[in-house]
């Protein structure tokens, strides 16, 4: 009942007020409309051109097409990197209805690996389905002729026409030269969005050697197409085209003919032999012994080859010349003697008595000479030319431990040297520094010693040892060693040189100081009593260099090493030789590294010299006689370190760290 | 029994001929919006006839929903209001029970149809708070606004729950539309507006990472380009390339080409605009102003209070819909799932629209005559 009356009563009010509100409620939802319109209005009048813009690039869509990769040539020009066309098979995902049964079915016809179908499927997933895939890359004339004829039977399937790289001159210049081989998800990841957009289309990158450090050379700038997309961005028509940039062409200052020979000389055996040329540190040879068919990796290598190589015992997938770390030996005491000279603590006349034992004075360690009863009284040329520990052990003294450090390393040694290639390491350079970063204790004096004849902690890489030759053949004038020498626009443009200043002033105070050394030096190769005397016979100039036999073991015992076996001792010393030609004016400087080699001089020198031989007929000169058969000599004793007891007193290893004392494997591959 | 039945089909025809009781001009406008949003989605679904068919279809049995539904006078849906309230009420709590561990969950599988109880709620909602209202003392006190708001409240919170903001807000909407029709006096509007702004952080609590991620991305939606901003970005670029007259009928790229999303559901809009350009756009605001205007002209001469609440609240709810999707639409609003009224493709809302519009036809043939 009072229901009812109230609303009797009230119901006119009640109509009135609704009247009301609903006008008001009008009003409120009219300015809502109209302020939503705003938005319109402020979207398609003011900001109109921008939205039409995206609208457009949504629409339109760049599509890149990929430059071809820069070639490689030798400083005389011959082709060392080849693009070359082959064919590749392509899948188109959305047209295949059943992939695995399309795989197993295409398997049947064209073999494809297991590896291709894992790197096929990882890429359908990140790719576009209607977007052609490569499933297998580089199919022979068989297998393209086998499709063929079933092509009816896979739809989506194509053979695509590509460019492939190829190294006509395979292993010879594997550690030079690298590889290129797929890009994979990684590679992109490490990219910037610039850089990730100058990859796109692009199937290939250089993974290590001059194909990488000069990647951004090589490679070219990719060109456009704009297509129009349709529905799902399939394109429907290319509106406009930009041509790619192919990347530049490279000319290395290596000289095929300078680097067979060195390979050839090198035989096989393990080691690096590297030739620079003083004047510019350009690199004419640079062999590293065992190395590989580069042409493998190209295409993605099979796991069957790469296990090979892998788990060969002598690691040729390893760069020794790059990577390689040794003990230098008496490689070093032309450069510590130039110390000397430069820091005025020896005259060249100054003599020392060699008398087969050098001891400290005060202590009861003694450090020997090569031969038994010593070189006699020997001044510095007489020194290096005999190589006589006695001389270099005072030297080494007198210099102290943190001059010699200092003086070596503004040789390069300890640090990298800046060639242009990548995954060099420093070594060791043998100071208070380095020792105190690896051991809890000082540092003795028994090591400066040992340091005075490359040995102890010294390592060094065959690359520091040329570039430190090379310095001091082109008169201390440092030079990073490096191996691009020309860039070329395309095969029809000047070649245009590369100019790779010295990376610092001499480091040779005064020229007598060189003049000195270099005689020690040439007296090693020309002198009868020199540990190199042979090596110069039947050359047109005069050769200067140096040996240097290193042990890898510690000796067990005092005992003079009786077993002269070259077998046996190949099998405990690293036989290295530097040298450099012509002496007055050095045109090129050559440093060789054996890994197993009895004696510095009669194993290493030969290869050398046969690097400088061939020197001499690239330069236009007749071939040098052929050196004589037999030992050089054997006079080039192994600069051997401190006994053992001694160390143990000492109480630190007197072994350099595991690098240079183990073979390679502990190194870290270069892949 | 056919002669007397063909004799009553004849006598309905000649009533509804010479006696209309359903408003035509409100008719014309839904008409017209209706092949409006036809000829978008033949655009949108790049020309896909079964598409525009299936809708048509929904819209054929919306509109014959409209006529029955026309036919049933106001008093005896009020009678049946409180049991068509608590009934989808209790659907919902069927949804939420079956729902219960599997994230959004909104449908009820009838077998030979799944629908949304939601969707019921966007007309008994209204009906329940006009219901409420109809023998009170209007303007209502604090009480009965208290009341009214558990009536609002649950069943929004269920569906919020679900979770469907859009349809919690739509469902909301029409509730509190109907309470400010009923003369809510205007301190205390603002005293509720103002309370429910502060609690908004609180209400950030609640939400779901989804729903804040869609705040946060409409904020700021070029931050995130390829997720939750696509939408956003990919819309303006649809409406502002439109310019002032549009590409034309058919040419609109950024739904053609799919740059756009959703672009025949909740997105359909940004195709509209992109294709008719500000005119285009101007012209249908202009129609649903004039239909919310003409509900709440069919509101004001009703005949009893439930009839004047429920009209004008079903009208000014229609205004939500468009508001929200249109400025969701041109990136002023955050995504949420509201469709544009008989222009999204989508059979749940165009029906619960049309039945909705069939309650307010009613409302129209049992006005007062004269008042």
């Amino acid at each position: 009942m009072s229901r009812r009356r109230a609303s009797i009563k009230e119901v006119r009010g009640e109509v009135a007020l609704f009247r009301r509100r609903a006008l008001a409620g009008f009003f409120l939802l009219l300015l809502g409309l109209i302020a939503v319109c705003s938005r319109y209005v402020y979207l398609q009048v003011f900001h109109h051109d921008e939205f039409a813009t995206r609208s457009e690039q949504n629409r339109v869509k760049p599509r890149s097409i990929p430059p071809a990769r820069g070639l490689i040539y030798d400083r005389n020009g011959v082709l060392l990197a080849d693009n070359v066309p082959a064919f590749r098979l392509e899948v188109t995902p959305e047209q295949v209805a059943n992939m695995d049964d399309m795989l197993q079915k295409l398997g049947a016809v064209v073999p494809i690996s297991d590896d291709d179908i894992v790197t096929f499927k990882k890429q359908v997933k990140l790719g576009r389905r209607f977007e052609g895939i490569p499933l297998k890359l580089k199919l022979t004339e068989d297998e393209i002729g086998r499709f063929a004829v079933n092509r009816w039977r896979f739809p989506g399937v194509d053979v695509v026409p590509y460019l492939t790289r190829r190294y006509p001159l395979g292993a010879a210049l594997a550690h030079v030269i690298g590889y290129v081989s797929r890009i994979d998800v990684d590679d992109l990841d490490n990219m910037d969005d610039d850089e990730e957009a100058s990859y796109k289309g692009t199937t290939h990158i250089g993974r290590i050697g001059i194909e990488k450090s000069y990647e951004k050379l090589l490679h070219g700038e990719p060109g456009y197409e704009l297509v129009e997309v349709n529905a799902d961005g399939r394109t429907q028509a290319v509106l406009d085209t930009t041509p790619p940039t192919p990347g530049k062409n490279i000319y290395l200052s290596i000289d095929v003919r300078l680097q067979k020979a060195a390979l050839d000389a090198m035989a096989g055996r393990s080691g690096a032999a590297i030739a620079i040329d003083p004047r510019n540190g350009q690199v004419l040879a640079f062999a590293s012994v065992p190395d590989f068919d580069p042409n493998l990796f190209v295409n993605g290598i099979s796991s069957v080859d790469y296990k090979n190589l892998m788990t060969a015992p002598d690691k040729p997938l390893y760069n020794r010349a790059l990577r390689g770390v040794y003990p230098p030996g008496s490689t070093v005491k032309p450069f510590l003697a130039l110390g000397g000279l430069t820091m005025g603590i020896r005259r060249p006349s100054d003599t020392v008595l060699s008398t087969g034992e050098f001891c400290i004075p005060g202590q009861s360690r003694c450090y020997r000479d090569d031969v038994r009863g010593g070189n006699g009284t020997v001044n510095m040329v007489r020194a290096i030319e005999l190589s006589t520990n006695t001389y270099f052990y005072r030297l080494a003294l007198d210099m102290g431990i943190d001059r010699l450090a200092h003086w070596m390393g503004s040789l390069g040694f300890g640090s990298k040297t800046g060639i242009d290639l990548t995954g060099e390491v420093e070594g060791v350079l043998p100071s208070r520094e380095w020792k105190a970063k690896h051991s809890k204790a000082g540092w003795y004096p028994g090591e400066t010693i040992i340091s005075g004849i490359g040995q102890g902690y010294w390592a060094v890489t065959p690359i520091q040892l040329a570039h430190a030759v090379a310095t001091f053949a082109g008169h201390g004038v440092p030079y990073a060693p490096h191996l691009l020498m020309d860039t070329q626009d395309g095969v029809d443009a000047a070649r245009v040189p590369q100019s790779f200043p010295p990376t610092g002033p001499s480091v040779i105070r005064k020229p007598q100081d060189w003049d000195t050394v270099n005689e020690g030096m040439i007296a090693v190769i020309n002198s009868g009593a020199g540990t190199g005397k042979k090596l110069g016979i039947g050359f047109p100039f005069v050769i200067a260099g140096k040996s240097g036999t290193a042990e890898r073991f510690s000796r067990k015992s005092d005992a003079y090493d009786t077993n002269k076996n070259t077998a046996y001792l190949a099998t405990r010393h690293r036989a290295l030789f530097i040298a450099y030609t012509p002496a007055e004016d050095p045109k090129i400087a050559v440093a060789v590294v054996l890994e197993a080699g009895a004696w510095g001089a009669a194993d290493s020198g030969p290869i050398a010299r046969k690097i400088l031989d061939q020197w001499v007929v690239d330069s236009g000169g007749a071939r040098p006689t052929a050196l004589p058969p037999g030992p050089i000599t054997l006079s080039d004793a192994p600069a051997e370190a401190a006994p053992p007891s001694a160390s143990s007193v000492q109480g630190v290893q007197p072994a350099a760290p595991s690098s240079s004392e183990l073979p390679p494997d502990d190194n870290g591959e270069d892949q | 029994m056919f002669a007397n039945f063909s004799v009553r089909l004849k006598r309905f025809g000649m009533r509804l001929l010479t006696r209309p009781r359903l408003d035509l001009p409100l008719l014309l406008a839904l008409f017209l919006l209706a092949c409006a949003g036809l000829a978008t989605l033949y655009s949108a679904g790049n020309a896909n006839l079964s598409l525009v068919g299936g809708q048509a279809a929904r819209f054929v049995l919306g509109a014959v929903l409209l006529v029955v539904i026309s036919r049933i006078p106001p008093p005896v849906l009020r009678s049946w209001t409180p049991w068509l309230y608590m009934g989808s009420t209790a659907l919902l709590v069927v949804v939420a029970a079956l729902g219960e561990g599997r994230g959004a969950y909104r449908w009820l599988d009838l077998g030979f149809m799944r629908f949304q109880p939601s969707e019921l709620l966007k007309l008994t909602m209204p009906m329940m708070v006009a219901w409420y209202l109809h023998p009170r003392q209007l303007p209502p006190g604090w009480k009965d606004i208290i009341v009214v708001g558990l009536m609002i409240a649950v069943p929004a919170a269920l569906i919020a729950e679900q979770p469907d903001l859009g349809t919690a807000l739509l469902v909301a909407a029409a509730g509190a539309f109907a309470l400010f029709l009923s003369g809510m006096a205007w301190w205390r509007i603002g005293l509720l507006v103002g309370g429910a702004g502060g609690a908004i952080p609180v209400a950030w609590q609640f939400l779901h990472e989804y729903q804040r991620n869609r705040v946060r991305t409409l904020l700021d939606p070029e931050s995130d380009p390829l997720g939750n901003g696509w939408h956003i970005i990919q819309s303006k670029i649809a409406v502002g390339s439109g310019g002032v007259f549009g590409k034309g009928w058919q040419h609109g790229t950024q739904s053609r080409l799919e740059f756009l999303p959703e672009h025949t559901t909740d997105f359909i809009f940004a195709v509209f605009s992109e294709e008719f350009g500000l005119v285009g756009v101007i012209t249908i605001m202009l129609l649903y102003a004039f239909i919310i205007g003409r509900c709440l002209w069919i509101a004001m001469n009703a005949r009893d209070t439930y009839s004047r609440l429920l009209a004008g609240a079903i009208g000014m709810s229609f205004f939500v819909y468009v508001a929200v999707n249109g400025g969701m639409v041109a990136g002023i609003l955050p995504v949420v799932g509201v469709p544009m009224p008989l222009i999204s493709y989508g059979g749940t809302s165009a029906v619960s629209l049309l039945t909705g519009f069939g309650v307010l036809m009613s409302i129209h043939a049992n006005r007062k005559l004269h008042d």
